[in-house]
């Protein structure tokens, strides 16, 4: 009877366990599910460790589990006087270089991809005509969005990163007003974004966002910068190189050819929000807001909202409510009619450019 | 006895605590305030795992959600973890090692008081409702721009009862270098004094930078300095740098007296010397000294470059040398012991497992790499709850039932311990097992809702029944404590019975001056020395009983506290106010006469004599019989 009940314990557990392991969370934001090479190496130093640091569990398990049913003194009696042991020097050596052989297994592998994940040498690089061989994206982090400028393409961007699969990224990362993070957590791990001092990395990507459930990777904010930081979200879509450059071209055109879906929108739009938000692709960061050109190719209002145009003009009308503590004001009635606001989310639903 | 203790009624019981400089009486203060702080931090903690229950949950608001996890992490460390672990220190630490009171009785008592006023000045916060919101690290960026005063009662509050917990520290370390019996070696004293020695080190380094950081950030906040400015020159960095320097010791203040609690524990309740005592002294202070060599493992992900996170990542992995050592060291106790599985052992035995699965995630955040996904995720939370709950709480329990005998006299319900143990233990499990998984699912920490459609809902749910289970069990270990109280049944000197240290070997409580006359210390674990050779008297006296002198109880402790509370508000409210100036100067300019008052006025103490200690052995024995 004990017996049966000891085993349907051990065997809820170790189903518990597989149900753990089995669940590689989702593969748009699972590190489990890498989909580069940085993710990639993080991944294997996440086996390499998660090995050993299980094998110390299950020796120590042993151990504490085979001492515990032995020396119990409901069995010895309750007189025993054990013997005073004082220590064993041979055992003490055994546990203090065991340990450290094991640790050398694992620091010898972390030395090496600290450096090559820090490797930004090839950043500045450039071909004989003087144009950068590899594409760099500078990132802007704000409260609580974020602004993404390719500097040598001379296009800017916000909330959604657009990269071409199969190279090396190149990321300058700043933060404009308080510390965040800037992590794609199943591209590759976490670079803060300080206010003083530019942060330079590496990522890959290597796998096309398009699959995925909603054709683009999560990107989040991972340090706390006020009340809005779990909305701080932002989105990733990987292009294989010839649709990216395509992309490219696309975002420059902005800038001579606007797409005008409603005028009375743009209108208003060249009224109330033109202040802060641009609509042309071309520039560099630095804007009050995030950039508009291609926001009707994105995934999400304001970072997080489902992408329509009901949730585009509640935001607009009460921004607070949404994200609080965000820059952006709420505009009432008064300030943008009802027709004015439909005109203005049918114009902004339209600034598209990809297909 | 002396007047004071003869007088009743409620008035003079009050007062008599108010001015209490015994070190028994300071550690039961430190025990109630502190418990009064976790229970606060607790349910702090429940309403953020109630809010996190399901996704875009609206229980609280996103800015009152910063205001929960920044005061949760700060109560519990700074308000509840360490002042039970203080209470403890004082409490038994003197008895110990045979001495009749700390060093500095006066200051001990202004160490508890400027806790006290510290932690309610922090706290005051809610009802202002301007509460610190930056996090408990509060780095500089996010709390230079934080609106309201928050961010002040944060900075001024954790400076007050910083302030106390140093003299603490420093108290500690001279009773424990100068107040030993005879005897007593250095090789010689219980763990649980040793990890106190050790940590109240610590303590002397690691609170000194926290001063400075606050310092900076009142002044930047309150009077316009620029340290962490970096649009006037200053870094935002040197904070980090700064706190962390401070914090990762901090976190070693904590554990090792944890671990030294569990030492004395698992060696009583196996009825077995602690295996390798000398290997066990020094892991402890290898792990000191480490603590302080690895701070900046908290900021691989801020750009320090991959050759500080190579050199930070290895400093890390070493500590896991001295750690494990202890590790094995008291499964070897418990190996080849005799095992009563007692509530505290309970506690003991479930603190092994728990402990190792914190410390073996710690090492793989140790790897810098790695540590790029697993930072401010998730996982980190899990990580660091692991070793906190898992550690030090877990600790704190067992203390809590193992000591309750000598510090107040009556022993808590076993039948309600183990249950307490049951809840708490699943609960713990259940509640951050699965939150490393979150981590691995890409879930940043510190969020107050998340989306739906993520992967992270079975997950969150089930940390919040976990939550659960853990404050039910807490409740029934509340539960415990008032009955035990009420039904007062008292204990003799030795309730566990199996006693190895000096104080189980006088009464519960002991009088006030704890030995009659100063015990001789004959070897390790001394009691287990006198119980093996069939002592009666259990204590070996190295001089005859004479008059004892004791110091008078003072009420100057408090008030110079009290004064520097109140220069707190005055320092916050100085900008905006006309009378914020005044109140500042009036504060310190009382606590700057409570203490002249102190250095004037000659306080000899009184004499217990001779004969009242006879009469008092005389009663204790009668009482034990």
């Amino acid at each position: 009877m004990i017996k049966g009940l000891k085993k349907w314990r051990l065997f809820s557990l170790l189903a518990l366990f597989a149900v753990f392991m089995a669940g590689c969370g989702n593969e748009e934001i699972s590190t489990f599910q890498p989909a580069g090479q940085v993710a990639n190496d993080q991944f294997k130093l996440l086996l390499l460790a998660s090995g050993i640091m299980l094998l110390v569990i299950i020796v120590v398990v042993i151990i504490y589990t085979v001492a515990l049913f032995r020396f119990r003194r409901s069995k010895l009696g309750e007189d025993h006087i054990p013997e005073q042991v004082e220590g064993s020097h041979t055992l003490e050596l055994i546990w203090t270089f065991i340990p450290i052989v094991l640790l050398l297994i694992l620091a010898i592998p972390t030395v090496h991809y600290t450096y090559k994940l820090g490797d930004v040498k090839a950043m500045g690089a450039v071909d004989e005509e003087g144009n950068a061989e590899n594409l760099v994206v500078d990132v802007t982090a704000k409260l609580y969005w974020w602004e993404f400028e390719y500097p040598d393409l001379g296009i800017v961007t916000a909330q959604e990163l657009v990269v071409p699969t199969d190279e090396k990224v190149y990321f300058n990362l700043i933060a404009a007003d308080v510390k965040h993070s800037f992590w794609i957590p199943s591209v590759g791990g976490k670079l803060d974004t300080n206010v003083e001092n530019v942060n330079k990395f590496y990522l890959s990507f290597e796998k096309e966002s398009d699959g995925l459930k909603d054709g683009v990777f999560y990107g989040k904010c991972a340090e706390l910068c006020g009340p809005s930081h779990a909305l701080m979200d932002f989105k990733v879509k990987t292009l294989p190189r010839d649709q990216f450059d395509s992309w490219v071209t696309a975002m420059q055109k902005t800038a001579e050819e606007p797409v005008v879906a409603n005028a009375d929108g743009e209108k208003v739009f060249s009224q109330s929000c033109i202040g802060c938000h641009a609509v042309s692709g071309v520039g560099e960061s630095g804007a009050q807001g995030p950039n508009l050109a291609s926001f009707g190719d994105r995934n999400r209002v304001a970072g997080f909202l489902e992408h329509d145009e009901e949730n585009l003009k509640d935001w607009i009308r009460d921004t607070q409510k949404h994200k609080p503590g965000n820059t952006m004001p709420s505009f009432s009635k008064d300030q943008i009619s009802d027709e004015d606001l439909d005109a203005l989310a049918e114009y902004l639903m339209g600034l598209k450019v990809a297909k | 006895m002396s007047s004071v203790a003869q007088k009743s009624g409620f008035g003079a019981t009050l007062w008599d605590w108010l001015t209490t400089v015994d070190h028994k009486k300071i550690g039961i203060l430190y025990l109630l305030g502190g418990l009064f702080f976790f229970v606060l931090g607790g349910i702090e903690a429940m309403i953020i795992r109630l809010q996190l229950i399901t996704p875009n949950n609206d229980l609280v608001s996103a800015g009152l959600f910063n205001d929960l996890i920044t005061m949760h992490g700060t109560t519990m460390i700074f308000l509840a973890a360490m002042p039970i672990l203080f209470g403890f220190m004082n409490a038994i630490m003197p008895l110990q090692i045979g001495a009749r009171d700390v060093a500095f009785p006066f200051i001990n008592s202004l160490g508890f008081w400027m806790f006290a006023f510290g932690g309610l000045f922090l706290n005051i916060s809610w009802l202002f409702g301007e509460v610190p919101d930056a996090g408990w690290t509060s780095y500089a960026s996010l709390s230079l721009h934080s609106p309201g005063h928050g961010v002040d009662f944060y900075a001024i509050g954790l400076q007050i009862a910083g302030g106390g917990t140093l003299m603490a520290g420093i108290n500690f370390l001279v009773t424990i270098i100068n107040m030993r019996a005879p005897g007593m070696t250095y090789m010689r004293m219980p763990l649980f004094t040793w990890t106190t020695f050790v940590a109240s080190a610590m303590i002397l380094f690691a609170f000194p930078p926290l001063t400075v950081g606050l310092f900076f950030l009142t002044f930047d906040r309150m009077f316009s300095g620029n340290f962490f400015d970096h649009t006037m020159g200053g870094n935002t960095i040197i904070w980090e740098h700064i706190f962390w320097i401070f914090g990762h010791p901090e976190v070693y203040i904590l554990i090792l007296p944890a671990f030294g609690i569990f030492s004395e524990i698992f060696s009583v309740f196996s009825r077995k010397r602690l295996f390798g005592y000398t290997a066990m002294v020094f892991a402890t202070v290898l792990i000191g000294f480490l603590g302080f060599m690895v701070w900046a493992h908290h900021m691989f992900t801020v750009g320090l470059g991959p050759t500080a996170n190579a050199i930070f990542a290895v400093a890390t992995m070493a500590i896991a040398v001295p750690t494990g050592v202890k590790i094995f060291n008291w499964l070897l106790t418990i190996w080849g012991g005799s095992i009563k599985v007692t509530t505290p052992m309970l506690y003991a035995l479930g603190f092994i497992p728990s402990f190792v699965m914190g410390g073996v995630t710690g090492v793989m955040q140790g790897a810098a790499p790695l540590d790029y996904q697993l930072h401010d995720s998730y996982f980190i939370v899990a990580h660091f709850h692991y070793v906190i709950v898992g550690g030090v709480v877990l600790a704190i329990f067992a203390g809590l039932h193992y000591w309750w005998p000598k510090m107040f006299g009556t022993i808590l319900n076993e039948f309600l311990g183990k249950i307490t143990f049951v809840f708490f233990f699943i609960g713990f499990h259940l509640t951050f097992l699965i939150q490393h998984w979150l981590g691995f699912w890409g879930m940043p920490r510190r969020v107050w809702t998340f989306m739906d459609g993520q992967g992270w809902n079975l997950a969150n749910f089930i940390s919040t029944i976990g939550a659960l289970l853990m404050a039910i069990g807490f409740t029934v270990m509340v539960i415990n404590i008032i009955m035990t109280t009420v039904k007062n049944e008292r204990v003799g000197n030795d309730p566990w019975g199996d006693g190895r240290t000096l104080e189980w070997a006088i009464p519960s409580p002991p009088p006030f001056y704890n030995f009659p006359a100063t015990p001789l210390i004959r070897g390790l674990d001394t009691l287990w020395v006198e119980k093996m050779e069939g002592s009666k008297e259990m204590i070996t006296p190295a001089e005859p009983i004479t008059d004892i002198h004791m110091p008078h109880g003072s009420i100057i402790p408090m008030l110079m506290s009290l004064g520097l509370f109140i220069a707190g508000f005055g320092a916050m409210f100085h900008q905006e106010t006309s009378w914020g100036l005044g109140v500042l100067i009036f504060g310190l300019a009382f606590t700057f006469v409570t203490m002249a008052t102190r250095s004037v006025k000659d306080d000899l103490g009184y004499y217990v004599t001779k004969e009242q200690i006879l009469q008092d052995q005389e009663n204790f024995k009668r009482g034990r019989n």
